[in-house]
């Protein structure tokens, strides 16, 4: 047995730890030792590959000191770099450090896949004889280099699209970038894209390598410029699942199997909660991608009737002497820090022996499943936590439903009119319950810049104030009912 | 070497087994569960170390420094946040 059989078997027992981690991440109560197992594969896989610094390719000891010293440092700065950063993020801003992270390994797929063609355009270019083109040629083979060109595209891709998603949700980049013509502009840096990559199949040469990688890149910017924030979830899933791709069609170009395997695992789970997202938004994922939201388009319905305040004095008194209850929090609940206090509201509420649930729609938040990360580092149990599905039966035995910066996942127009932008979308029924309170800080509409005709009807109240006052003076009303309130 | 169909049947094989895990994941573990394949697939690293093992010229020694810097990042700040993530999840059942 060689050494090398010794990294193999590494290889082999990381990948098995990567799909047993995030087989185990997909239950509440296993999902921390999930990712420590992976993290553990990963240590594992990283210390085999130190291996290829001390040994060449025919097992004779062989020591590259520079590139080893070159390499330890970028270990140690990339790794020292993100981990600080990623302890110091809030949870509300995570979803962009994931897009980060991931743009990252999408930019390091496609430096692979730069090195390796760089490497088989100096050996072509080296042949003088056709013999020696010939040998270059096979080395390299159609397979390796067609899939050397594929996921280094679509690693470019992922890395600058991952870049402008974090810009955006981190603020930096605040409104869709678009101008006449913008979709044919990308669709011929795409076809620019093919095209150069095409021609790498047969002439391997370094001025159409660098070009290829420019044409990459922008393709990257300019497909993500002109997505709004309310569509950031999917297109964050979307670049995990090209990077994952990427990883995988490059891992074959190295001919490790750790790398397809992961890679491939996670391209495909990804493009899974990709389509699993778009669904719950109702917009194929074509729709996400190459069209505009909210941007005119037929007028919606007129809504009758008119929006009935509430003082937060009467709102206590309704949830404190309600049977059950259901807080549906959205994004904006987030924006306002109000989390912390609606979890004091809810344990105040089940002292009293009111039965609380929180409703979370999939899309509610900045990733799937963000607002449930956010609840959850308030403190709230998850088997508080309902999903859509379960919760929608639910609601019409509902005395109280409680709406907290959430406005389009609750729009009931979803429902009865066609004529509506988020006609069909999948809703909370929130409508049906026998109580409404929509805690929200004046009357403008959601992401989609639609009316919701929940806020008219008459079994709802709204609550005009900031969710994290509106939660501090709930709670005050409610100690006020016990006598005093001390 | 992996090549021609024993390549098609794990890119295959692989792919199912992506599919079949996340496929029966509830909805409160999404988010975890991207920034935790996010993590996995940090094992791009392991390939940037290998091309940067075997860089001769200055352009593809830099090229895999950025690789495996990049690559390190990915792995490094994907477990850290998925961490984070998993570590508040809390059930109401065991008193936490």
């Amino acid at each position: 047995m060689t050494l090398l059989t010794v990294v193999q078997a590494a290889y082999f027992v990381a990948a098995v730890m990567f799909i047993l981690g995030l087989k185990r991440m997909s239950s509440p109560v296993t999902a921390r030792q999930g990712i420590v197992q992976a993290g553990i594969g990963m240590v594992i896989a990283t210390i085999a590959t130190f291996y290829f610094y001390f040994f060449d390719a025919s097992g004779n000891y062989v020591l590259h000191v520079d590139n080893l010293v070159l390499c330890i440092a970028a270990i140690g700065i990339g790794t020292s770099v993100a981990w600080i950063s990623g302890k110091k993020v809030a949870m509300t801003d995570m979803p962009q450090m994931v897009a980060l992270y991931n743009g990252m390994g999408g930019g390091s797929a496609a430096a692979i896949g730069a090195v390796e063609l760089f490497k088989a355009a100096a050996l072509a270019g080296a042949a003088v004889t056709a013999m020696d083109m010939q040998a270059a040629q096979e080395q390299f083979g159609f397979t390796k280099s067609l899939l050397a060109v594929v996921g280094a595209l679509i690693g470019a891709v992922s890395f600058s699209g991952s870049l402008i998603a974090f810009a955006k949700l981190q603020g930096w980049m605040d409104k869709r970038y678009t101008f006449p013509g913008q979709q044919a502009f990308n669709l011929l840096l795409f076809v620019a894209a093919i095209v150069l990559g095409g021609m790498l199949m047969f002439q391997l040469d370094e001025r159409i390598i660098i070009a290829f990688f420019i044409v990459c890149l922008v393709l990257g910017v300019s497909m993500t410029l002109p997505i709004g924030g309310a569509d950031m979830p999917v297109v964050i899933s979307l670049y995990n699942a090209f990077t994952g791709l990427a990883v995988a069609f490059e891992g074959y170009v190295m001919q490790n199997p750790a790398l397809i395997i992961a890679g491939m695992v996670v391209g495909a789970a990804g493009t899974l909660l990709t389509q699993l997202m778009a669904k719950a938004m109702n917009r194929p994922i074509t729709n996400v991608l190459f069209s505009n939201f909210g941007g005119g388009g037929a007028a919606a319905q007129e809504i009758s009737g008119s929006q009935k305040p509430v003082e937060a004095s009467d709102a206590a008194v309704m949830m404190a002497y309600a049977e059950r209850v259901v807080i549906v929090p959205g994004y904006g609940m987030a924006v306002a820090q109000a989390q912390h206090k609606i979890w004091e509201l809810t344990q105040q509420l089940m002292k009293r022996g009111v039965k609380v649930k929180f409703a979370i729609h999939p899309v509610a938040g900045r990733m799937p499943g963000h607002m449930n990360v956010l609840l959850a580092e308030a403190g709230v149990p998850y088997d508080l936590i309902a999903d859509m599905d379960d919760i929608n039966p639910e609601f019409p035995n509902t005395d109280v439903a409680i709406v907290i910066g959430a406005n389009d996942v609750v729009n009931p127009v979803a429902k009865t009119d066609p004529s509506s932008p988020i006609y069909g979308m999948p809703i909370l029924d929130v409508s049906l319950a026998k109580n409404v309170i929509i805690i929200k800080r004046g009357k403008g509409t959601g992401f989609a810049g639609i009316e919701n005709a929940l806020f008219y009807q008459d079994n709802a109240r709204m609550l005009f104030m900031d969710g994290q006052a509106a939660g501090a003076a709930l709670i005050a009303a409610m100690k006020e009912l016990d006598g005093g309130g001390h | 070497m992996i090549d021609g169909f024993i390549a098609l049947y794990i890119f295959m094989l692989a792919a199912f087994t992506g599919y079949e895990i996340i496929g029966r994941v509830p909805v409160i573990l999404h988010t975890p569960l991207m920034s935790g394949s996010n993590f996995v697939h940090g094992i791009v690293m392991v390939g940037a170390m290998i091309v940067l093992a075997h860089a001769d010229t200055t352009l593809e020694k830099a090229i895999g420094f950025i690789g495996v810097l990049l690559g390190a990042g990915n792995a490094a700040g994907g477990y850290v946040v998925t961490e984070r993530m998993l570590e508040m999840f809390k059930s109401s059942k065991k008193g936490g």
